[in-house]
């Protein structure tokens, strides 16, 4: 079914991805984000000693900060820190250095659609840049149900508001292995499959939720290579300055 | 001259114990490996549901909620208002949910509980955008009495209690030309807009269930103590019509391959048909009185 967007793109074409690290010199890791309109800005401190009070002293503890573009902070943003925190704690191995707080603020520079799979983007990319342990990298991608059906990933504002619902998906990013693929499956699927965090809106029959997580499995499957791409010619630009 | 036996009970007793404290999650293994719970139940049970509506009598709706030992209390109370511009037809709601320090020994007073304003607007997506109601001015707040886990399972179904228990009041138009609740007023002589109380339309009305995901097994309705040990928690909300109202997974060590979702929602479904026969025994009972 050929659908029309507004800025001409097809069902499952994401926007222009642009990403650059180290932007901000003071904190120990930095990143921004931006696919098409929407921009966030991510900085990682970290990590430092102690943990907060209730929280486990025998491992790392993540603390999120979420700056919105304009106004004040409210539950909105408080459900956003909540989602990012959890999201991040399952990808870094957080027993490596235990007692420590890592600390990452997120600010929205623009909001144009699909603002919280950006934010987790981006704040990956700061974690990397910081040098902080992870077990895989988390690759966030937002999907949309229109009211006739068809799923359109990546939306912006305008899109996102007319449709019926939205779905941000969260993947680990795709494996590259030497070893055998059939050693690496879980359940029978492959590792990318699962789902590391999914939050949802509105109302979708369980149908059209599972379709949304195939489109968003291959959609992970092209934003793990555009990581890749970019880390590798990062790290081999910083290694010529060296 | 002491009971050995006695002696003896005690002290595998105090192990035990103690090796729950010191060693939760291998004491939660040996219990999930012979496919139950400390507390009896099986790994897909949800702990006894009860709902009493008409909880507040100055609320014009109400209903306390109790899944196993987590208790909520909602009250819904409604307002006149002059709708905005853009939306003529509707009102509006405000929802608001507290957690009192009554709850839960790490809620301090003054300083709110973390856990707090994510299940409020995870609340008010949830109600809003399930359809449930039409908009009028209602104001929704949601106490929380005892937080044993399943905090929103228990959460929302105090609120659709509540909103099938409320009744809309009579109100009439009074000198200036505004409509006022007609007992406030007293003006018994004036035509009242609507003839009596009646109860609110609701359509889909959502249900929930919340699960955790340890290695390969899936537990229903955590404890309090279960959600601190295992932290991957998944929430299913299906509405009456089987739509899914929302999937809500932050994070978590655990990864969520197609089976598990597909577990989850299944448990999910069965749990709807039991909420929806204790909604609806609660809601003949009522009408007996």
């Amino acid at each position: 079914m050929e659908v029309d967007r507004e800025d001409g793109r097809s069902q499952n074409q994401l926007r222009p991805l642009a990403c650059s690290r180290n932007i901000l010199h003071r904190a120990h890791g930095s990143a921004s984000w931006s696919q098409g309109d929407t921009k966030v800005l991510a900085a990682v401190y970290g990590p430092k000693a102690g943990t907060k009070k209730n929280e486990n002293p025998e491992k790392a503890c993540i603390e999120v900060i979420w700056k919105p573009k304009t106004g004040q902070i409210g539950k909105p943003e408080k459900e956003y820190e909540m989602i990012l925190k959890r999201t991040l704690e399952s990808i870094c191995i957080l027993t490596v250095n235990p007692n420590t707080t890592t600390s990452i603020i997120v600010q929205v520079v623009n909001d144009d659609g699909a603002l919280l799979p950006s934010a987790i983007n981006a704040a990956c990319m700061a974690l990397v840049d910081a040098g902080i342990p992870m077990k895989h990298l988390a690759v966030a991608i937002c999907c949309c149900v229109a009211k006739s059906g068809y799923v359109i990933l990546d939306p912006t504002k305008l899109e996102e508001q007319k449709m019926k619902a939205f779905a941000y998906l969260v993947f680990p990013n795709s494996v590259r292995s030497v070893l055998p693929e059939g050693s690496l499956r879980v359940e029978g699927e492959p590792i990318e499959n699962g789902i590391i965090t999914s939050v949802t809106h509105g109302i979708m029959s369980v149908a059209d939720y599972f379709y949304c997580l195939e489109r968003g499995r291959a959609a992970s499957v092209k934003l793990s290579d555009f990581l890749r791409r970019n880390l590798q010619q990062q790290s081999t630009d910083s290694s010529k300055a060296g | 001259m002491g009971l050995p036996n006695a002696s003896g009970d005690l002290s595998t007793e105090v192990e035990v114990d103690a090796f729950r404290r010191l060693f939760p999650l291998r004491f939660y293994e040996k219990h999930l490996l012979e496919s139950i719970r400390p507390d009896a139940r099986s790994l897909g049970r949800a702990r006894e549901t009860t709902i009493a509506l008409g909880a507040v009598a100055s609320a014009n709706g109400s209903a306390l909620a109790k899944i196993g030992s987590t208790t909520m209390l909602a009250a819904i109370k409604m307002e006149v208002m002059t709708p905005s511009l853009e939306t003529p037809d509707e009102g509006c709601i405000a929802i608001d949910f507290h957690m009192p320090p009554i709850c839960s020994p790490i809620v301090r007073p003054g300083r709110p509980a973390e856990g707090a304003p994510v299940v409020a607007k995870q609340l008010s997506d949830t109600i809003l955008s399930s359809g449930m109601i039409n908009l009028k001015e209602l104001s929704l707040d949601i106490y929380c009495l005892d937080a044993d886990g399943a905090l929103f399972d228990t959460a929302l179904l105090s609120a659709v209690a509540a909103f099938s228990h409320l009744e809309i009041p009579v109100v009439s138009l009074n000198d200036d030309g505004k409509i006022v609740l007609s007992e406030e007023q007293g003006l018994s002589d004036r035509e009242p807009v609507n003839k009596e109380k009646r109860k609110i339309n609701l359509s889909s009305v959502p249900f929930s269930l919340t699960c955790v995901l340890h290695k390969n097994y899936i537990l229903a309705d955590p404890t309090a103590e279960e959600e601190s040990i295992m932290d991957t928690i998944v929430t299913v909300v299906l509405d009456s019509s089987s739509q899914l109202v929302s999937l809500h997974k932050p994070g978590g060590t655990v990864l969520a391959y197609t089976s598990a979702i597909q577990d989850c929602i299944a448990l999910t479904r069965q749990r709807v048909k039991e909420l929806q026969k204790i909604l609806e025994e609660g809601i003949s009972g009522m009408e007996v009185d």
